[in-house]
């Protein structure tokens, strides 16, 4: 695949950032995606372009620019629609993010269907944006919040989902496709399948996944879906959540005010169609369009060669990290059930000072708890270091991080 | 020389390899615990007071080099000094121990979250045993602005 490899190189113009120097004049080697991605100008300048030459209030003027400020917002839910495969763009609704697209079902559609007794089942390995929502939920309600555990290879344990599902008391199960600290893909259609043979609703974070893999909403069967922009190229504070139309029907509203509403009188309102009754106020309509020109940036490379590209890259990277004597890799190197994010320790140096150390020589990793303490708990380790890749990385990349350890190893004298 | 990088000096290191009074007491008078939520680092203080001096202090937890090692300072320049002493121990008394004055913003919670932890210790301590709680207030207001 060599000529697939050299036109990932090229992405590289399109990312000004890519460019800087940090510290002492060494240059950037950014290996933190898995928080949040950089910015190809397509997705800078489509952003400038909207503000420059388009900007105005949406859905509601008939003057020129709001025409075009509206169909720009709007062109882009049929991007999504596309892009992850759904039927129908009115189950689209635009967030600030996973987290408050998550936050919007537990409060929207959980306080009306999560009861005392019942049970809401998140995972070992959720992002605390997919646990503490339903910890405040099911404290409301005098329900519980359980989970599915997982094993020493980082897959989840479906027996635990059995026997939880065997209760007939869980009324969500809510996981995330691919795991923020080890990256392990969720084997999805089967936890889903297991629920639909319950009647239990499933909620897929793809935060993780829609960004490196082709995903498949529909072909999924999920009922409730949410991803992010940021960490996809798009700019921050955008993101979509997903709800089947069956069910999105019958929930409440979020938060109350503009555009969600059809008649408003002094003593009751109704509300309008889906999916403007959860959009209230004005939306973040110029990174919506930023969200739509990283869809097209995507979608032009293909979300197949990105899941190809990554796996070449990951590959490379667990057999180079692990000649690194001392270091541990966390969770499965089956690389078929693992997108592009390894979390290591190094000896017994903590990831604070393994990242502030090769900070120094411009690499950019994450250290910490990953806002994933209950994993972190389970593999009995306060903290990771964790490198994740994306398009523009390349195996020198890989080279500099090795490189970089060695100074660890030189200055904690491993 | 100005990289951060240079903090990783041998005193450090050797201080995090090695921790002074690293451990528990056995019936402490007083024990206290606190972290940092951001990064995790998480840290115990444990001591004995006798005629208002700290006869003996351990600390227990999880933490980065920066923070091991100003633990293990603190505790050493805390041990068998008196209550009053104690109080006045301040930041840059860990800080410059360990020559980390310039230690950038987002290290500075991990050099000083032991201190943190020993001044809301000696509150609780005093708020215990002493009667001037106008006093000890203030020690419950210097932990909460330490960073």
């Amino acid at each position: 695949m060599q000529s697939a490899q050299t036109s990932f190189e090229n992405l590289r113009k399109d990312f000004p950032i890519l460019t800087r120097k940090v510290r002492d004049n060494k240059t950037l080697v950014y290996l933190d995606n898995a928080s949040t991605t950089q910015k190809p100008n397509q997705v800078i300048d489509a952003i400038t372009d909207y503000y420059q030459n388009h900007n105005a209030n949406i859905h509601r003027a008939v003057y020129a620019l709001a025409e075009e400020a509206t169909e720009a917002f709007e062109s882009v839910r049929d991007k999504v629609a596309k892009f992850i495969n759904i039927k129908h763009r009115e189950e689209i609704v635009f967030v600030r993010g996973t987290t408050e697209a998550i936050n919007l079902v537990a409060y929207a559609w959980g306080r009306d269907n999560v009861h005392e007794g019942d049970i809401v089942v998140s995972t070992e390995y959720e992002h605390h944006s997919n646990i503490v929502p339903w910890q405040l939920l099911t404290q409301e309600k005098h329900a519980k919040i359980e989970y599915i555990g997982m094993d020493d290879n980082g897959e989840l344990i479906l027996d635990d989902l059995d026997k939880l599902l065997d209760t007939g008391k869980v009324k969500l199960v809510a996981f995330s496709l691919m795991s923020n600290v080890l990256g392990t893909i969720t084997d999805a259609e089967k936890i889903i399948a297991k629920c639909k043979a319950k009647g239990v609703l499933t909620l897929v974070d793809g935060a993780q996944a829609v960004p490196h893999m082709q995903v498949d909403v529909e072909r999924l069967g999920c009922d409730f879906f949410a991803f992010s922009g940021h960490k996809m190229l798009g700019p921050t504070g955008i993101g979509v959540l997903w709800v089947r139309k069956s069910v999105l029907e019958t929930m409440n509203p979020f938060h109350g005010g503009g555009d969600m509403i059809r008649e408003v009188h002094k003593y009751e309102t109704t509300w309008n169609d889906l999916p403007y009754k959860f959009e209230a106020g004005t939306p973040n309509i110029a990174d919506v369009v930023g969200l739509g020109a990283a869809i097209d940036y995507l979608s032009k490379i293909g979300m197949d060669n990105v899941r190809q590209h990554e796996i070449e890259l990951t590959q490379y990277a667990i057999e180079e990290l692990s000649k690194v004597k001392g270091l541990k890799i966390y969770g499965t190197k089956d690389i078929s059930k693992r997108g592009g994010v390894i979390s290591f320790n190094f000896a017994d140096v903590h990831p604070h000072d393994v990242a502030q150390i090769i900070d120094e020589e411009g690499i950019a990793v994450r250290s910490g708890h990953h806002c994933a303490q209950v994993l972190m708990e389970r593999l009995n380790v306060a903290a990771t270091s964790r490198a994740s890749f994306y398009i523009y990385n390349t195996k020198s990349d890989v080279d500099a991080l090795i490189n970089s350890l060695n100074k660890v190893a030189r200055l904690f004298k491993l | 020389m100005s990289s951060n990088a240079d903090i990783y000096h041998e005193m450090i290191i050797d201080y995090s390899r090695n921790p002074v009074n690293y451990g528990h007491i056995e019936n402490p008078d007083v024990t206290f615990h606190d972290s940092n939520p951001l990064c995790g680092d998480s840290i115990d203080i444990d001591m004995k007071i006798d005629d208002n001096t700290v006869s003996d202090i351990k600390f227990h937890g999880k933490g980065c080099a920066i923070c091991m090692a100003c633990s293990s300072v603190l505790t050493e320049i805390t041990k068998g000094k008196s209550i009053d002493e104690v109080r006045k121990i301040d930041k840059t008394d860990v800080l410059s121990e360990l020559g980390l004055e310039h230690l950038q913003a987002v290290r500075i919670k991990c050099a000083l979250l032991s201190l943190k932890v020993l001044k809301s210790a000696l509150y609780s301590y005093l708020g215990k045993h002493m009667q001037d709680s106008k006093d000890v207030d203030k020690l419950k207001e210097e932990a909460a602005n330490l960073y």
